[in-house]
């Protein structure tokens, strides 16, 4: 058998798989970020849930069940031979929390993708992270025609802790995506290092 | 499918009406793998590149076996067989009951990585 490059042969250590989840609003180019960085174009995978009365009308009396389809989006980068790193997009929807905290458990942290036109949508994903003491950073994704607004008016409207990291962002360029993303590394290394020492 | 009329009824049958074969079909029924937990980014890879013909084996655990002669995530293979996630979970029950995978769990979930892993990220993110 022909091993190409990323193929071991058997018996040979597998690496270690770890993530970073990209949050944010409905459309505000989660994806697009994904697709900026990953070595692969984005894949979708789907979670098939079975709804019981999560945010839905009242249906007493009506046994069957509702399922519904979740649909995430993620990218891979392969670090090295020992070390793969893939970025989740989280689902838009807040009522699918569940799956947000499967995909909240174990990551190193999240980049929060926000739209100064429509900042309150991040505010969820923000709460979220907060609650659970997730690491996250907030990139300010720079639309094309959206007012610029300076970094402490963004940190101030969205009422952060001055320890979050806070940055403007094109989710179309790959450099501006890979600052994102080690600013939120380094983030999530203070965070343990200060957990550690406290 | 009837079996009558299959010139017809193949029109209706195209990428966008989704797969034909509902889910719990292709798991026999059964929404729990038989063995393992299956994280997203669990790591699988083969153990072998060719799987004999074996009862209890259908065409979807061969084309897992097939695509993690690569290692794949949980989350990939779901992706390319296009196929729901708790699906792909029992299906791999199956196959490391068989010995046919095997799986790496991810990171540890409790605590933050350790400082080895964070640097390697960051360097490997500023390498891209």
């Amino acid at each position: 058998m022909d091993y190409g490059h990323s193929e071991r042969p058997p018996g040979a250590a597998l690496p270690t798989a770890i993530k970073i989840l990209i949050a944010g609003g409905f459309g505000v180019g989660k994806t697009t970020m994904v697709g900026a960085v990953s070595e692969t174009r984005p894949l979708r995978t789907e979670e098939v849930l079975t709804e019981s009365g999560v945010g839905i009308d009242d249906l007493a009396g009506i046994e069957a069940k509702r399922t519904t389809t979740v649909a995430m989006d993620f990218g891979r980068i392969t670090i090295s031979d020992d070390l793969v790193l893939y970025l989740f997009g989280t689902p838009g929807q807040d009522r699918f929390w569940f799956v947000w905290d499967e995909l909240a458990l174990g990551a190193i942290g999240a980049v929060v993708l926000a739209d100064t036109r429509r900042l309150a949508d991040c505010f969820p994903s923000i709460d979220y992270f907060e609650g659970r003491g997730t690491p996250f950073v907030v990139a300010v994704n720079c639309f094309e025609g959206a007012r610029r607004y300076r970094l402490d008016e963004v940190q101030a409207a969205l009422n952060l802790d001055p320890e979050v990291p806070v940055l403007l962002c094109d989710a179309r360029q790959r450099e501006s995506v890979k600052q994102a993303l080690i600013m939120l590394v380094e983030h999530a290394m203070k965070i343990r290092e200060a957990r550690r020492a406290g | 499918m009837t079996g009558q009329g299959d010139a017809v009824g193949h029109q209706w049958i195209d990428d966008h009406a989704g797969p034909v074969v509902r889910p719990y079909a292709v798991t026999g029924g059964r929404a729990r793998p038989v063995t393992g937990r299956f994280d997203l980014i669990s790591l699988v890879t083969a153990t072998r590149g060719d799987v004999p013909a074996e009862v209890g084996l259908g065409p979807e655990h061969l084309a897992i076996v097939g695509l993690c002669q690569r290692v794949q995530s949980v989350a990939e293979i779901a992706a390319h067989l296009d196929l729901p996630v708790g699906t792909v979970r029992v299906l791999l029950g199956d196959l490391v009951a068989r010995n046919l995978v095997r799986i790496r769990e991810p990171h540890p979930t409790v605590e933050l990585p350790e400082y080895s892993i964070f640097e390697a990220v960051i360097n490997g993110l500023r390498a891209l």
